[in-house]
């Protein structure tokens, strides 16, 4: 899935390049970002912002250091969580967002739009709810392994396997 | 290295996530390098993924490509051949405006961290200070269950004390245990004891009479409930109080008898 080729010339400043990495990454940023400020509007935002930041510092992602969807992930969850905490959009928005991925799921009506929403429902719903935790904090929220520990007060290592064999389930639900 | 058991440690779900530390990250990133295995298993957990977050957008966002591209194509535009600039005598003074400001948002910190220091250290002596309530309060809610299944209990036996002739409106009542030998002084009816004195308990046997002192009634004024725990292994046919001097006496002071009653045969 991964275009070391492709990477390699957006870090060159090719255009095409570039557009070619939208359309792998968009979409499935966009989900990470709605999922945390769950604004539409807001969201489209910030996934401008986050494409602009991938563009202009492409040549810092280093493929030593991690995958080049992590590094987009990092970009994108950070970048909203900079607005979650900005001060406009907290006078915009009085109760903050508290949905997680599987609330939004779970309550979204259009699917006309998100092409496997349908699916993706039906498969979220076959999920442990520990899975739906550790996905929300690991994946979504950016949580770490100790982060998430503390947070569901599970052992360090059990996050890793169990998490492990959730993204298995998954993996299954979604190749089904 | 065994493939399989680094694979189904789950590591790599992690690395995918972004919740490893960098060393950790970078490990990995070895690893996928040298084992197609390892890249294999990698892409299909971004997949899985990818297809999640996918599944959570609200719409595809394609429009929102060409307003990129022509903002890439400004910038473009713009990334002339930066000039440099000498820098004038006004920035050095904003330098040295900017330390002065530094080290005053330095020094504000620094105190209003010792205010939060010193608040955290009132907020544990008050936490201590309840913790000693609650323990004093489960004492004595254990207290008073301990004296009403006394008082229930089939073998004791109610003597009320009357006021004698030194103290006609006080009274007292001693609840007498006879299995346990234990018996309980009510002694809420009798006047504090003026200071230097204190309440002698006596249990007497009637002919002869001969008093045996059961124990004093120390602490009185600061007992708050006034009901004292004593243990008596005579055949008590009748209690007595008096008021002796500090430390109690041998043989009860008879003209200081405050209160006096008899043990009902049963």
């Amino acid at each position: 899935m991964q275009q070391d080729g492709l990477i390699l010339e957006l870090q060159n400043g090719n255009q095409r390049a570039f557009e070619r990495i939208y359309e792998l990454y968009s979409e499935s940023t966009y989900g990470i970002i709605f999922s945390i400020v769950n604004d539409e509007k807001v969201a489209e935002e910030i996934l401008q912002d986050v494409f602009m930041k991938i563009w202009d510092n492409a040549s810092t992602y280093d493929s030593d250091k991690g995958r080049f969807f992590t590094w987009i992930l990092n970009i994108a969850r950070n970048a909203s969580i900079d607005k979650l905490r900005s001060k406009d959009f907290k006078n915009k928005r009085q109760n903050l967002p508290s949905d997680n991925f599987v609330d939004i799921l779970e309550t979204r009506t259009n699917y006309a739009a998100a092409t496997d929403a349908i699916g993706i429902k039906k498969f979220i719903g076959a999920l442990e709810p520990i899975c739906k935790k550790l996905i929300d904090l690991l994946f979504f929220k950016g949580f770490t392994q100790k982060e998430t520990a503390e947070e569901l007060k599970m052992p360090l290592g059990s996050v890793k396997t169990k998490n492990r064999a959730c993204i298995k389930s998954l993996r299954k639900l979604v190749l089904e | 290295m065994d493939l399989q058991e680094y694979i189904s440690s789950g590591i790599l779900e992690l690395y995918v996530c972004g919740a490893l530390s960098e060393e950790e990250s970078r490990e990995v990133s070895h690893e996928l390098k040298q084992h197609p295995e390892i890249r294999e298993e990698v892409e299909e957990i971004e997949k899985a993924l990818s297809q999640l977050a996918i599944g959570v957008a609200p719409y595809n966002p394609e429009h929102l490509l060409a307003s990129l591209k022509s903002k890439i194509e400004d910038r473009n535009g713009e990334t002339t051949i930066p000039v440099r600039r000498k820098t004038s005598t006004v920035f050095a003074y904003l330098g040295w405006a900017a330390s002065f400001l530094l080290l005053i948002g330095l020094f504000f910190l620094f105190n209003r961290n010792n205010d939060l220091r010193e608040s955290l250290r009132t907020q544990q002596a008050r936490n201590a200070q309840m913790e000693q309530q609650i323990a004093d309060a489960r004492a004595n809610a254990e207290s008073a269950r301990e004296l009403l299944a006394m008082i229930r209990d089939r073998n004791t036996r109610r003597i009320p004390l009357a006021g004698q002739a030194v103290a006609p409106d006080s009274y007292a009542t001693v609840y007498w245990n006879t299995e346990e030998n234990q018996a309980f002084i009510d002694a809420q009816g009798l006047p504090e004891p003026p200071r230097g004195k204190v309440y002698q308990v006596w249990s007497l046997t009637m002919q002869p009479l001969k008093p045996t002192s059961i124990g004093l009634l120390s602490n009185f004024t600061a007992d708050e409930n006034k009901v004292f725990q004593m243990r008596n292994t005579n055949n008590s046919e009748a209690f007595g109080i008096t008021l002796e001097p500090e430390g109690g006496s041998e043989t009860p002071t008879m003209d200081q008898l405050y209160v006096m009653g008899t043990v009902s045969t049963p």
